[in-house]
């Protein structure tokens, strides 16, 4: 602070009217009509944009199947299945369908999918074009973890970045958030964005993030709401790693709590794509 | 090459002159066929009322006129707000507060078809529910009555939302507010109304639109019969910004409604059903092509055959609810005692069925016919018998039984008898008549006869009456 402070003092004179130029170039790219040159990102490595009927391409995609420990962590209420009837692509989109049935000892049936081990990268622009359901109790989202080093790792050391999560109960505000060890679970790092004049359960919206070393931009649809650096974060910076995607569609849990007797069924999801860039070293 | 040019432009002059001779083929529309257009302003008052006229305020009938004023002390913007006092219940100037706003002036009104809600913020001197509050009523037509129910207000300005059902058919409205609300626990109070208007909040989905309520109902019917739906649960419902679930009552002009059967039951736009043949049909509805929960499902059995037409004198006759006497005056034919659990509908008013009036208790499990709060109990003391026909519309099962019990006096030393008619006496889609003994009913008195019971206990629940007589042999 101090060094910058006589730095500045000791500027000569001569070096004013340059300053004063970059100001104004500062100032004016400011401007909405200047194009922002941060998607540095511009060379796919993973798309799927879910064309093909039926099952989820299972080159890409895994499940996890039933109810975790205590409810995925989170006292979630669903029961995860692979069936058609919670997750299959039709028409264009990958449909996540929570429903409300009795099944294997939960109220509740849904479906979370994972590129653990079948995609897997460090850094890159992730972004999925997603329309959310609504309710009390529901709890969509598309999240990725970092890799486990074959369970020498656990969470939250592993690293969590929420690129999109949202409350059925509240449509028109979705969240962006990170975890890692001394920021997890109550204390993590988190941002919201509210939508004006829209809701996230009437149309497709963006949700994306440009991450690399020392950064995770999150922006919605155009809209750049968050930046996270490791000065943002009260622990160690754990996102210089390979991580995987997780999509899923959770019903009740600590976060969102229980549905209540004016929440409908079934509820879906519906993602258009999942597209990943990685940097274009040529 | 001139040539070739002049070949070219030839050519786009009479490419020209043929579109122009093919679009010249569009006629425009008439000045007739042409909608007329009404202004889009949202406010309805800010500081003060936005372009309602000079003769805007209707109070309903029974309400406190003057309950309405602007408050220029209050307000949540600006400099004043819309104020109602509602009065106290036993306020002789009206138990109640209530009125529309309607734009002055036949012919007025607003294009509302760009928003998607009335909004306003309020507030209230104490926490208390309001009736309702809507628009769409302009105590012309009111095809496009809305009412939001219950409206919890606190002492603090809240801002609330009102949906617009299908903002698409609000081409021309007048009537932009309507409210109405009574006292609490027979004490008046203020609330406050300001920055109403309609918005385009972009924030309102999911609809949920219902008929009957939501509930698919199947009814046996006549030939004849008029049912009104918007009497039988006609709502929309829209997800608002904060996750809750809207209610708002809708008139059935927001409604598309389609009988799958029209040579049985046909709707008109007002939402009234009229059966035409025997037959079945069943009713269904939309609102912007979002398919309604609930129907109607009608069961018409064809031209209703009436009970037997009674043949005693009428000089010995007293007669309750006869086509064939002159009636005597009756408090109700069904008392609605919906707080002792009473479950039963109908007789309120009796239904027009063939040549005459019949009543149609549904859902029975008990109903009085009163007569004893603002006319003359019934003096039988004379009488030695009571007369009913009743047409059951079910199946008769062994333990069936209707119960006729007559209070005497009623809430004065009052006293009861009761007869019980059992299953043998009853026919399944049958008339039957009963002439049942006064003394049967084991009264000291029956001078001053105040209510006739009809106690099913569920064991039948859906019957026709007609021709409730006293008389003498």
């Amino acid at each position: 602070m101090n060094k910058i402070t006589a730095y500045k003092f000791k500027l000569p004179a001569i070096a004013l009217p340059s300053l004063l130029l970059v100001l104004a170039f500062v100032a004016a790219s400011c401007s909405t009509d200047q194009t922002q040159t941060v998607a540095t990102f511009n060379k796919l490595s993973m798309a799927d944009e879910f064309d093909v009927d039926g099952a989820p391409n299972s080159s890409i995609w895994n499940f996890d199947i039933g109810t975790g420990q205590n409810g995925w962590g989170n006292n979630e209420l669903q029961y995860y299945t692979n069936r058609p009837e919670n997750v299959v692509v039709q028409n264009g989109v990958l449909i996540i369908t929570a429903r409300e049935e009795n099944f294997n000892g939960s109220a509740y049936t849904s479906a979370r999918l994972l590129t653990k081990g079948k995609f897997q990268q460090q850094y890159g622009r992730w972004e999925a074009r997603i329309r959310l359901p609504y309710g009390k109790g529901i709890w969509p989202a598309f999240w990725l973890l970092g890799d486990d080093k074959n369970g020498t790792e656990i969470w939250p050391e592993i690293g969590e970045i929420d690129i999109m999560e949202y409350l059925g109960d509240e449509p028109t505000r979705a969240f962006g958030t990170v975890h890692g060890p001394g920021y997890s679970a109550g204390e993590s790092i988190s941002k919201s964005y509210q939508l004006q004049n829209d809701r996230f359960d009437t149309g497709f919206h963006v949700f994306g993030i440009e991450w690399g070393p020392e950064y995770i931009n999150f922006y919605i649809n155009d809209v750049l709401y968050n930046q996270i650096t490791p000065e943002d974060v009260p622990g160690e910076w754990v996102f210089d790693d390979d991580f995987y995607i997780i999509l899923n569609m959770a019903v009740g849990g600590t976060l969102p709590g229980a549905p209540n007797a004016e929440t409908t069924f079934p509820q879906r999801m519906l993602v258009d794509y999942v597209r990943v860039y990685e940097m274009n070293k040529n | 090459m001139k040539n070739i040019k002049l070949t070219y432009t030839k050519m786009t002059i009479l490419l020209g002159c043929i579109f122009i001779t093919i679009a010249s083929c569009e006629r425009e529309l008439s000045d007739e066929a042409v909608f007329a257009t009404f202004p889009t302003a949202p406010e309805v008052f800010n500081d003060s009322p936005v372009g309602l006229g000079t003769d805007f305020y209707f109070p309903y009938i029974n309400s406190k006129a003057t309950a309405w004023s602007v408050d220029e002390k209050e307000s949540y913007e600006g400099s004043a707000s819309m104020r109602f006092d509602v009065p106290n219940a036993n306020d002789p100037e009206g138990s109640f507060a209530g009125a529309i706003f309607r734009i002055d002036g036949e012919g007025s009104g607003r294009n509302l078809t760009d928003y998607d809600a009335l909004t306003f913020w309020a507030k209230a001197t104490q926490s208390v529910t309001i009736g309702e509050i809507g628009f769409g009523e302009d105590f012309g037509e009111n095809k496009y009555v809305v009412g939001r129910k219950a409206i919890d207000l606190t002492t603090a300005w809240k801002k609330y939302i009102i949906p617009i059902p299908d903002p698409s058919k609000l081409i021309q409205e007048r009537g932009l507010l309507r409210y109405s609300t009574g006292s609490l626990l027979g004490s008046g109070y203020t609330f406050w109304l300001d920055e109403v208007r309609y918005e385009k909040l972009g924030t309102l989905a999911q609809p949920k639109p219902k008929i009957l309520n939501g509930v698919d109902v199947e009814e046996t019917t006549f030939i004849g019969t008029q049912i009104n739906l918007s009497e039988r649960g006609l709502t929309q419902t829209f997800n608002l910004p904060n996750g809750v679930n809207q209610e708002v009552t809708a008139a059935p002009s927001y409604f598309t409604f389609e009988s799958s059967n029209p040579e049985v039951a046909i709707v008109n736009e007002l939402g009234v059903v009229t059966v035409l043949d025997a037959g079945s049909a069943t009713i269904t509805a939309t609102i912007a092509g979002v398919k309604a929960a609930g129907s109607l499902t009608l069961q018409s059995l064809g031209n209703f055959a009436e009970a037997p037409v009674p043949t005693r004198d009428p000089a010995n006759v007293i007669s309750i609810f006869s086509d064939a006497y002159t009636n005597v005056p009756v408090d109700y034919y069904n008392g609605f005692f919906t707080p002792d659990g009473q479950t039963t509908q109908g007789g309120e008013p009796p239904l027009t069925l063939g040549s005459g009036q019949v009543i149609n208790y549904t859902q029975l499990n008990f109903v009085g016919i009163g007569t004893f709060l603002n006319v003359s109990s019934i003096d039988a003391s004379q009488m030695t018998h009571l007369h009913v026909d009743i047409n059951v519309q079910e199946a008769v099962e062994s333990g069936d039984y209707i119960t006729l019990q007559l209070l005497n006096s009623v809430g004065n030393n009052e006293t009861s008898g009761s007869v019980r008619i059992t299953d043998n006496q009853l026919q399944s889609n049958q008339w039957v008549s009963l002439d049942v003994p006064l003394n049967d009913f084991g009264l000291a008195n029956r001078d001053k006869l105040g209510l006739l019971f009809f106690i099913s206990d569920n064991t039948i629940s859906n019957i026709y009456v007609d021709n409730i007589y006293y008389y003498k042999e």
